[in-house]
């Protein structure tokens, strides 16, 4: 593909991308007074991090294991409250880990 | 740090599809979107029609209007529009992630200089593995691609063990999420895909079944 064509391309990506995120912000103007879709939009944000998580996380490391163990580790950390850097760290720690040494 | 990783895997794909460091820090820069951003390349990289990309930008972001929405409950009332669209503009899986994690309202502020910092990150990523593509040792890149992960932990983890039933809404994301990538046809659908089909019936489901207390909610749905 030329370098004019890319260009298009990314610039298409760009606009339709932004698009999305900000129409739904105009449509929806203060506070949402229906409890079906109040309660919705309280749910969305951890199932939506939730389905993005799992299998993903296993499916990145080179095996599945390591990505299992780390999960495990991140939920037990996270669980007992430690911050998004420290659960963070101790996920890439014992993936690189269990990739290198172990396997 | 997880997103210099990320975005520098995505620099590699880049590279492939023809794209110079230049272009990818501008687009990185301004999408913002790992998958949205993947699906563009591996498009560029197969020649496909303009009509193609709006299509899959479409769909692997189609997320971010649920996510958009919710934020939208989490700006004070109030605020201009200016803000409400800059901070649409705003949200990645990640911004969204740690601004929703803020009691009562969030502020702009708190969600801009998030922004820029990742997307700075997230940009120069991107460029370095357009052109480092492939140096680092794959075990490091596998490694510092669980960090998104566990940057998600972090967050749904603390709601879950205060809210019985965002424990249950996390859980039975995990199963169905799990089940549904093996299942058959459904794990034939793009990811994207997948995550917004599970994110609009899970959240609907427990919505339905327990519906937030409406003088609780002020401020935290």
């Amino acid at each position: 593909m030329d370098r004019h064509s890319i260009i298009v391309c990314i610039l298409l990506g760009i606009i339709t991308t932004n698009l999305i995120r900000v129409v739904p912000m105009l449509l929806i103007k203060g506070q949402i007074s229906n409890r079906f879709l109040r309660s919705f939009l309280y749910y969305v944000p951890y199932v939506t991090l939730a389905v993005m998580t799992f299998p993903s996380i296993i499916q990145t490391t080179m095996s599945p294991i390591s990505g299992t163990v780390a999960l495990m580790a991140g939920i037990v950390a996270a669980w007992r409250g430690m911050g998004l850097f420290p659960v963070a760290a101790i996920c890439c720690a014992i993936v690189y880990l269990m990739d290198t040494l172990v396997l | 740090m997880g997103y210099f990783a990320v975005a520098f895997s995505l620099g590699i794909i880049a590279k492939q599809a023809g794209l110079t460091a230049a272009i990818g820090f501008v687009s990185s820069f301004f999408t913002r979107a790992s998958a949205g951003e993947y699906g563009v390349y591996t498009l560029v990289a197969a020649q496909a029609a303009y009509v193609e990309i709006v299509a899959m930008c479409l769909v692997t972001n189609l997320r971010y209007m649920l996510m958009s929405a919710a934020l939208s409950q989490k700006i004070a009332p109030g605020t201009s529009w200016l803000h409400r669209v800059l901070m649409a503009c705003c949200v990645t899986d990640e911004i969204f992630g740690i601004s929703i994690a803020r009691e009562r309202y969030c502020p702009p502020a708190y969600t801009y200089s998030a922004a820029l910092i990742s997307t700075l990150l997230w940009a120069s990523g991107c460029a370095a593995g357009i052109v480092a593509g492939g140096m680092l040792p794959t075990a490091i890149v596998a490694a510092l691609s669980v960090a998104l992960y566990g940057m998600f932990l972090a967050i749904i983890m603390p709601p879950a063990r205060n809210d019985r039933y965002v424990l249950y809404a996390v859980a039975a994301s995990f199963v169905l999420s799990g089940a549904c990538s093996v299942a058959p046809v459904v794990s034939h659908w793009s990811s994207g895909t997948r995550t917004i089909v599970l994110t609009v019936v899970i959240s609907a489901v427990v919505a339905w079944w327990k519906p937030i207390k409406m003088e609780d909610a002020d401020g935290q749905a």
